[in-house]
């Protein structure tokens, strides 16, 4: 469990001052001079040292992709912070805009000179209004007391601009992200070119999570031993969990990684509705990660981290857990999930603009038990042909939470299909792409 | 993807407002010399906003036309976003979030107080008032279910409260947003089980 000296998001709720001197008291904003005194090299071996691992989804670790940027300046350096929050299940970075945005302000400045950066854009997704007009007004706070900004009182300067997007989840993908930064459809960019060398405007360009670069400014004021202490190696820090779906109190939380899921939901969010027993499944990382069913090998001993996640074939990706009683029609809440993917997929890669589609299709008739039985296994082949057949990741993510459906509640499938069967029905049951 | 087409119905004309354009004209400078495309996304959304709610096909072209773009690009932006109405909309736009942390929640009810009380997904109510339209998460997952009402999140809601929030706007009544439980933000109902330690804040005097 973690202290709450040790907490980063001292302003989780709200219920302090989100302005600069309300910042500052909580300690931002503090010795941010002699931070970036210390030098590029400095700073991405002290993020490298924390172990830090980047907080958006993929878990990359931060300080490895900033030593990606060219040592020489020969045109502008960009850092891009995502701010484009739309992973179903995340609400995470959205309190970090409205209630802490100076945290974010002044990592943007410490991560910005830890790459030679001197213009960071920050991406907020468009249907956060409210939020995006609470970081500029920060962002105003800060070139008012020329923290930022030209000739400002660190010695760098820096400018943040935010930018904002209009409704498109699949410009949380790095690339897509800076295409629809340049102005055009959010299509995600075949890599190599990679963004370090070739990103923003042909630009080096750097892009990371809000939480990622919101916990910058502890990390180098802390110490990497700090947050290396916390969690476990590999796995160090703390997170924002974002706990939602069948639970007594949803909450968000900022907790030590590797706290066992069990206790997260028990201690903070009040415990599985109807108690843990009552559990059927999580999932354990926003809905592009397979589910976790309850058990004793499963749900019950699952660790929250990257390592642990992985262990119970899921992952960890954006913290954002999903809990759903056995109340919950699961076949339906994953057939949902596939229609959100079918509603967002850019179009752009064929496995996936009508794979999307085609398996939102036999998901719905399967949560009816309107279905073959064989088309279970053409399912599962169907995602295995999306998985890693696409530019960007949105395959992937797509194609986990049916598969992580299929390893773990088969025989509930087959229970409905046998269900529909077993009455007479005046139409046909349809196959595969009908 | 969904399948996205202007309305058949379009306005004759359109042409930004002064202030709009010296708005425009800042937000072209926040980004690199000829780089000016970059500032589509919000000068769209401001045209939108200049036409109540909603995109027509002069605004499009009014758009590119500013930014010295081919139109069809202009209009591939306006396609691809889905916060880009191509069809009127009402005074107060509601859009529900519908995907599972929301589902799981009770989303399915608050459809149904949509359809009541305003009509058909995506069709004007007759005064003009109201529209509604389902739409993919919203990011507030731990205060499921909400809505979105123009600007504004309306969180923790129940199909009751969901009713009082649409009767209010109709009878001019501007509801307070965000969680409509007794709840700070999206602290835990009851009060929070972290951040209780009076020295984090006391440390420096103010808070």
């Amino acid at each position: 469990m973690l202290a709450d000296k040790d907490r980063i998001f001292k302003n989780l709720y709200g219920q302090h001052d989100w302005g600069l001197d309300g910042a500052r008291a909580r300690g931002a904003w503090d010795g941010t001079k002699a931070i970036l005194q210390r030098g590029r090299d400095a700073l991405v071996n002290e993020c490298k040292a924390s172990g830090q691992r980047g907080r958006g989804g993929a878990g990359f670790p931060t300080g490895l992709k900033w030593s990606f940027m060219p040592k020489q300046v020969d045109r502008p350096h960009y850092l891009v912070v995502n701010a484009d929050e739309s992973e179903p299940g995340t609400c995470k970075d959205r309190e970090i805009m409205r209630h802490d945005p100076h945290l974010l302000i002044e990592g943007c400045l410490i991560a910005g000179s830890a790459m030679a950066a001197h213009t960071c854009y920050i991406y907020v997704r468009g249907e956060f209004i409210r939020e995006r007009e609470r970081l500029e007004a920060a962002i105003a706070q800060a070139y008012d007391a020329k923290l930022i900004g030209k000739n400002n009182v660190h010695g760098y300067d820096f400018d943040v601009i935010v930018h904002h997007g209009a409704g498109a989840y699949i410009c949380g993908e790095e690339t897509a992200l800076l295409e629809s930064l340049e102005g055009k459809k959010g299509m995600p960019r075949l890599k190599p070119p990679f963004p370090a060398n070739m990103g923003l405007y042909g630009c080096p360009t750097t892009v990371n999570n809000v939480e990622t670069i919101a916990q910058v400014p502890d990390i180098m004021r802390r110490g990497a031993a700090w947050f290396a202490g916390i969690g476990r190696p590999n796995n160090t820090g703390t997170k924002l969990f974002c706990i939602s779906g069948h639970v007594e109190r949803p909450c968000n939380v900022e907790e030590a990684m590797s706290i066992p899921l069990r206790e997260l939901i028990e201690h903070h969010a009040g415990g599985v509705r109807g108690g843990w027993g009552n559990l059927l499944a999580v999932i354990p990382g926003g809905s592009s990660m397979p589910l976790v069913p309850a058990g004793p090998d499963q749900a019950d001993t699952l660790l929250m981290d990257f390592d642990g996640c992985i262990q119970k074939k899921s992952a960890l990706g954006t913290a954002a857990v999903i809990v759903m009683d056995k109340s919950a029609d699961i076949v339906k809440a994953m057939a949902r999930i596939s229609y959100f993917y079918k509603h967002e997929s850019c179009g752009q890669c064929t496995p996936c603009r009508e794979g999307m589609g085609w398996m939102w299709r036999v998901l719905e008739r399967m949560a009816e038990g309107r279905a073959h039985k064989r088309e279970i296994d053409t399912l599962w082949d169907v995602t295995k042909q999306i998985e890693g057949h696409t530019i960007c990741a949105f395959g992937d993510g797509a194609a986990w939470p049916v598969q992580g459906l299929l390893r773990h509640f088969r025989p509930e499938i087959e229970r409905r299909i046998n269900e529909y069967t077993a009455n007479p029905h005046p139409k046909p049951v349809s196959v595969a792409a009908e | 993807m969904s399948v996205r087409r202007l309305a058949e119905k379009q306005p004759q004309s359109f042409a930004f407002t002064s202030e709009n354009l010296a708005w425009a004209k800042a937000q072209i400078a926040k980004y690199p010399e000829g780089r000016q495309r970059s500032a589509v996304i919000p000068i769209l959304w401001r045209a939108q906003a200049q036409c109540g709610g909603w995109l027509p096909q002069k605004a499009i072209e009014a758009t590119a036309e500013l930014l010295g773009m081919p139109n069809i690009r202009v209009l591939e932006v306006a396609t691809f976003y889905t916060m880009f109405n191509l069809s009127p909309v009402g005074r107060f736009h509601v859009q529900l979030c519908g995907t599972t942390p929301c589902m799981l929640r009770g989303a399915e009810d608050l459809k149904k107080v949509c359809r009541r009380m305003i009509g058909e997904e995506n069709a004007v109510s007759a005064d003009g008032a109201f529209s509604w339209t389902e739409v993919e998460c919203l990011g507030a997952c731990v205060n499921a279910p909400m809505v979105q009402i123009n600007a504004d999140f309306y969180e923790d809601l129940t199909a009751d409260i969901l009713t009082r929030i649409i009767n209010d706007f109709s009878n001019g009544r501007a509801p307070k947003p965000g969680p409509q439980i007794d709840r700070i933000n999206s602290a835990p109902v009851g009060g929070s089980t972290t951040l209780t330690d009076p020295a984090l804040f006391a440390a420096r005097g103010k808070t």
